[in-house]
C-alpha cells in the first residue's frame, strides 16, 4: 500500500536513498561499489527499482482543491504549479460573472513528465466567500469532500474489490487567504477550524506582490493558527514559513536574458520562482516535489480513518457474511450536504502536456 | 477713465480674504473592507498621521466585532490658509461572515447629520452652525475581485442619494496595467447598471485652455481611481528620495502619475473640487433629504408650504414653521414605552410574589 516514498521524479534535489554504511568507514560509500567484508551483495537496493518502475507504469494520482474568494489567483495558481494549462485563468471583467451561491467544479488532466504520469484532479470552488451572507458557506465544501471518502469507503468495504479503487479523496485542500495586512478574517478562521479536521489544508497568502517584505512577516507573525494544522505537514522548516506569500503567473518575460515567469508591471517584474520576491517556489516544493505523497499518507492514514471510524460506529456494522453489508446511507446529520451542491466533472485526457 | 472704473473686479480678493479668515471644514469618510489600504492612503493624502493611536484588533476579537463609526479631526494650514478636517472611519465594515446590512449603522449616521443640520437650520439662534455633514465619501473597492462585489453594489446603492460617492480601488500596485484597465471598465459598467449614482465632475466651461481641459478629461476617464498609498519615503541610491512603497523587484511611487492615479485623486479632493463637493452636497443631497423628511412630517399645510419652499428657495420669506424634530418626538414616546413596559413588569413580579406568599401560607395552614 503505501512504501517507501517514491516521489514524483523531478528536477529539484531529492532526499538521498539510505546506504548502508559500509564497514570501512574510512572511505565514503559510493552507490556502486559494494561494502568491503561482505563478497556477495544481496542486491536488496534493486527492490527500491522495480518500485519506481511499477510506480511510474500505474502512474500517480493527485486530487486538490484549490478555495477562496474570487480573482484571488487561484487558476493561475494551478497553471503555474502544473506548468500547463489546468485552467483557462480569465483576467477580471472578462465573461465568468460570480455565481450566486458556491459551486464546486472538477477538472482532470493527465500530465506527464520523464515518463512518469500524473493524474491531477483540481476542484475549484467559485462563489466562496462572494456573497453578503457567508454563513455556512463552507458546507457544501465540507459535503464534497465527506462524499468522497464515503465512495471510497463503499470500494473498500466490497467483497470483491477493484484491484486499484479509484481514489477521488481530496488529498490537499490550498486555501487561499486575501493580502490584507492586518490579520485573518473571521471567514478565514471559520472556515480552517472546520476544514483542518476532514483534509490536509494548506492556506497560502495570495497575490502576495501587494504586501512588502515587512508586511508579510507581520501578517504571519499575527495569524492565529493552531498547531493542529501544522502538525501535518513533516518538515518543520517549510513549517515555520507557512502560510506561503505566493503569486502567480501565466506570462513569460525576458529578464536578464532568461525567460522566467512573473507579472510585469511598471516599477519592475514580479519573478514568480524567484525566493527573493516570493515563495512560490516553497507551496511547489510542498505540494509536488517533496510532500506529495506524504499528503495522500495523511489523508488515507489519518482524514480516512477517521471517517470509517465515524461511519462504522454509526451504522454498527461490520463486513460479515456472503454477500456485501450495505452501510446505512449516510444520515444528513452527519453529512452536510445541503440541497444546493453541484458538482460537474470533466475528465479530459490529455496525453502529453509539454513541460 | 476713474468713471468707467467701477472696482467691483476686486470682489474675489474680499472673499479670499474673507475664507482664509474663516477657514475651511471638511467630512470626509472612507468606507470599505479591511486591509485595503484606507489608512494609509488617507495618511498620504493629508501628509499626516491620523492614525496614530489606532490598534488593529487581533483576529479573535474581530469574530464579535460589529461596525462601528469612528470620528477623526484634524486642523491642517498650508499657506495660511486653515482646513478643519473631519475623517469619518468605518471599521469593521465587511468583515463578518454574515454581513447583511452591516451598511445600515453608516446611512444611519449620514441621516443623523443631516438631521442635525436641520433643527439647526430650523431653530432661533442660527449664528454658529456646525455643519457636520458628510461631504464625500471614498469607497474602497478590492483589486482582487472581479469588479463590484454584492456587498459594494449594496452599500453604494444605500448610500448614493445621500452622499458624494468617489469610488476608488485600493491597493493597486497589485495589478499589472492591462488588468487596472479593465477592472475599472467593469466597475463603469456596473455602476451604469446598477443606477448608482458617483459624484459627477462639473464640466469645465468652454473657454478655459486646452491643457486644463485635457487635465481634466484625463482625470474623468481615471475614475475609479487606482490608488496607492504610502508614508515612507524612499530613498533610491542617486535617484530623489520618493514617498512609495519598496518590494525586491522595484519602488512604486506614489506620486508618479504612471504608476496609480494618486495626484489625480488628491487633485480632484483637494485643489480642484472641494467646495464644489460641499456644495453638491447642501444643495442637492441635503435639500433631498430636507425636502422628503418635512414631507413625511405631513401636515397637509405643511406639504405644500415645503413643496413651494423647495421650489422657489429665493423667497425666503415663506419659511415653515420649525415643528418639533421628528427625532425628539420619537424619543418621547420610546421614553414613555420604556416605563410602560417597567411598570407592568413591576406589577408581574408582584403578582408572582403575591401568589408565592399565598401557596405558602396554604402549605402552612395543611400542615
Amino acid at each position: 500500500m503505501t512504501g517507501p516514498r517514491v516521489g514524483l521524479l523531478c528536477l529539484g534535489p531529492m532526499e538521498p536513498l539510505r546506504r548502508p554504511l559500509s564497514p570501512c568507514s574510512s572511505r565514503p560509500s559510493s552507490p556502486r561499489s559494494p561494502p568491503c567484508e561482505t563478497s556477495v551483495s544481496v542486491g536488496i537496493e534493486a527492490v527500491l527499482d522495480q518500485l519506481k518502475i511499477k510506480a511510474m507504469k500505474m502512474g500517480f494520482e493527485f486530487n486538490i482543491m484549490v478555495v477562496g474568494q474570487s480573482g484571488l489567483g487561484k487558476s493561475t495558481m494551478v497553471n503555474t504549479l502544473f506548468k500547463s494549462k489546468v485552467w483557462k485563468s480569465s483576467l477580471p471583467g472578462l465573461a465568468t460573472p460570480t455565481p450566486q451561491t458556491l459551486q464546486l467544479h472538477s477538472v482532470t488532466h493527465v500530465i506527464e513528465e520523464k515518463g512518469v504520469k500524473l493524474k491531477l484532479t483540481v476542484t475549484d470552488t467559485p462563489g466562496f466567500g462572494d456573497q453578503i451572507n457567508n454563513d455556512k458557506c463552507w458546507d457544501p465544501i465540507l459535503g464534497y469532500i465527506n462524499e468522497q471518502y464515503e465512495r471510497y469507503l463503499q470500494e473498500e468495504i466490497l467483497i470483491t474489490r477493484q484491484r486499484h479503487i479509484p481514489d477521488t479523496r481530496v488529498h490537499c485542500c490550498v486555501y487561499f487567504v486575501p493580502p490584507t495586512g492586518h490579520c485573518l478574517r473571521p471567514l478565514d478562521i471559520e472556515f480552517l477550524q472546520r476544514l483542518c479536521r476532514t483534509v490536509n489544508v494548506v492556506p497560502v497568502i495570495a497575490r502576495a506582490d501587494s504586501l512588502t517584505i515587512e508586511e508579510r512577516e507581520a501578517f504571519r507573525s499575527r495569524k492565529c493558527f493552531d498547531e493542529d494544522i501544522n502538525d501535518r505537514i513533516l518538515n518543520s522548516k517549510i513549517r515555520e514559513r507557512i502560510p506561503f506569500a505566493v503569486v502567480g503567473a501565466d506570462r513569460e518575460h525576458l529578464v536578464n536574458g532568461r525567460c522566467v515567469l512573473g507579472r510585469k508591471t511598471k516599477w519592475g517584474i514580479v519573478e514568480v520562482e524567484n525566493m527573493a520576491h516570493c515563495e512560490f517556489p516553497l507551496l511547489r516544493d510542498l505540494l509536488i516535489r517533496s510532500h506529495l505523497q506524504d499528503l495522500k499518507d495523511i489523508t488515507h492514514n489519518v482524514h480516512y480513518e477517521n471517517y470509517r471510524v465515524v461511519r462504522l460506529n454509526e451504522s454498527h456494522l461490520l463486513p460479515r457474511g456472503p454477500g456485501w453489508v450495505n452501510l446505512a446511507p449516510a444520515s444528513t446529520q452527519q453529512l452536510t450536504t445541503p440541497a444546493p451542491l453541484k458538482v460537474r466533472r470533466r475528465v479530459q485526457e490529455d496525453p502529453k502536456d509539454e513541460f | 477713465m476713474d468713471k468707467e472704473y467701477v472696482g467691483f473686479a476686486a470682489l474675489p480678493n474680499q472673499l479670499h480674504r474673507k475664507s482664509v479668515k474663516k477657514g475651511f471644514d471638511f467630512t470626509l469618510m472612507v468606507a470599505g473592507e479591511s486591509g485595503l489600504g484606507k489608512s494609509t492612503l488617507i495618511n498620504s493624502l493629508f501628509l499626516t498621521n491620523l492614525y496614530e493611536d489606532r490598534q488593529v484588533p487581533e483576529a479573535s476579537a474581530r469574530l464579535t466585532q460589529t461596525l462601528t463609526i469612528e470620528r477623526r479631526g484634524v486642523e491642517i494650514e498650508e499657506g495660511g490658509i486653515k482646513v478643519k478636517l473631519t475623517l469619518v472611519d468605518t471599521p469593521g465594515f465587511g468583515d463578518s461572515v454574515d454581513c447583511s446590512d452591516c451598511w445600515l449603522p453608516v446611512v444611519h449616521f449620514i441621516e443623523e447629520q443631516f438631521e442635525q443640520y436641520l433643527r439647526d437650520e430650523s431653530g432661533l439662534n442660527r449664528k454658529n452652525i456646525q455643519d457636520s455633514r458628510v461631504h464625500c465619501c471614498l469607497y474602497f473597492i478590492s483589486p482582487f475581485g472581479r469588479g463590484l462585489r454584492p456587498l459594494d453594489v449594496a452599500f453604494l446603492r444605500a448610500v448614493h442619494e445621500k452622499v458624494n460617492i468617489i469610488p476608488v480601488i485600493g491597493k493597486a500596485d497589485a495589478l499589472m496595467p492591462k488588468e487596472t484597465q479593465a477592472l475599472k471598465q467593469k466597475i463603469r459598467e456596473q455602476l451604469k447598471e446598477e443606477e448608482i449614482n458617483i459624484y459627477q465632475f462639473p464640466e469645465c466651461d468652454s473657454d478655459e485652455d486646452e491643457d486644463f481641459k485635457r487635465q481634466d478629461a484625463e482625470m474623468k476617464g481615471s475614475i475609479p481611481f487606482a490608488v496607492v498609498g504610502s508614508c515612507e519615503v524612499v530613498r533610491d541610491g542617486g535617484t530623489r528620495p520618493v514617498r512609495g512603497r519598496r518590494y525586491s523587484w522595484g519602488t512604486v511611487e506614489v506620486e508618479n502619475p504612471h504608476h496609480c492615479d494618486f495626484l489625480n485623486l488628491r487633485r480632484m479632493l483637494v485643489q480642484t473640487h472641494l467646495q464644489d463637493l460641499k456644495e453638491v452636497t447642501h444643495d442637492l443631497l441635503y435639500e433631498g433629504y430636507r425636502a422628503r423628511c418635512l414631507q413625511s412630517l405631513a401636515r397637509p399645510g405643511a406639504r405644500d408650504r415645503a413643496s413651494r419652499s423647495k421650489l422657489s428657495r429665493q423667497s425666503a420669506t415663506e419659511i415653515p414653521l420649525p415643528m418639533l424634530p421628528l427625532a425628539e418626538t420619537e424619543k418621547l414616546i420610546r421614553e414613555k414605552d420604556e416605563e410602560l413596559r417597567r411598570m407592568q413588569e413591576m406589577l408581574e413580579k408582584m403578582q408572582a410574589q403575591m401568589q408565592q406568599s399565598q401557596a405558602q401560607g396554604e402549605q402552612s395552614d395543611a400542615l
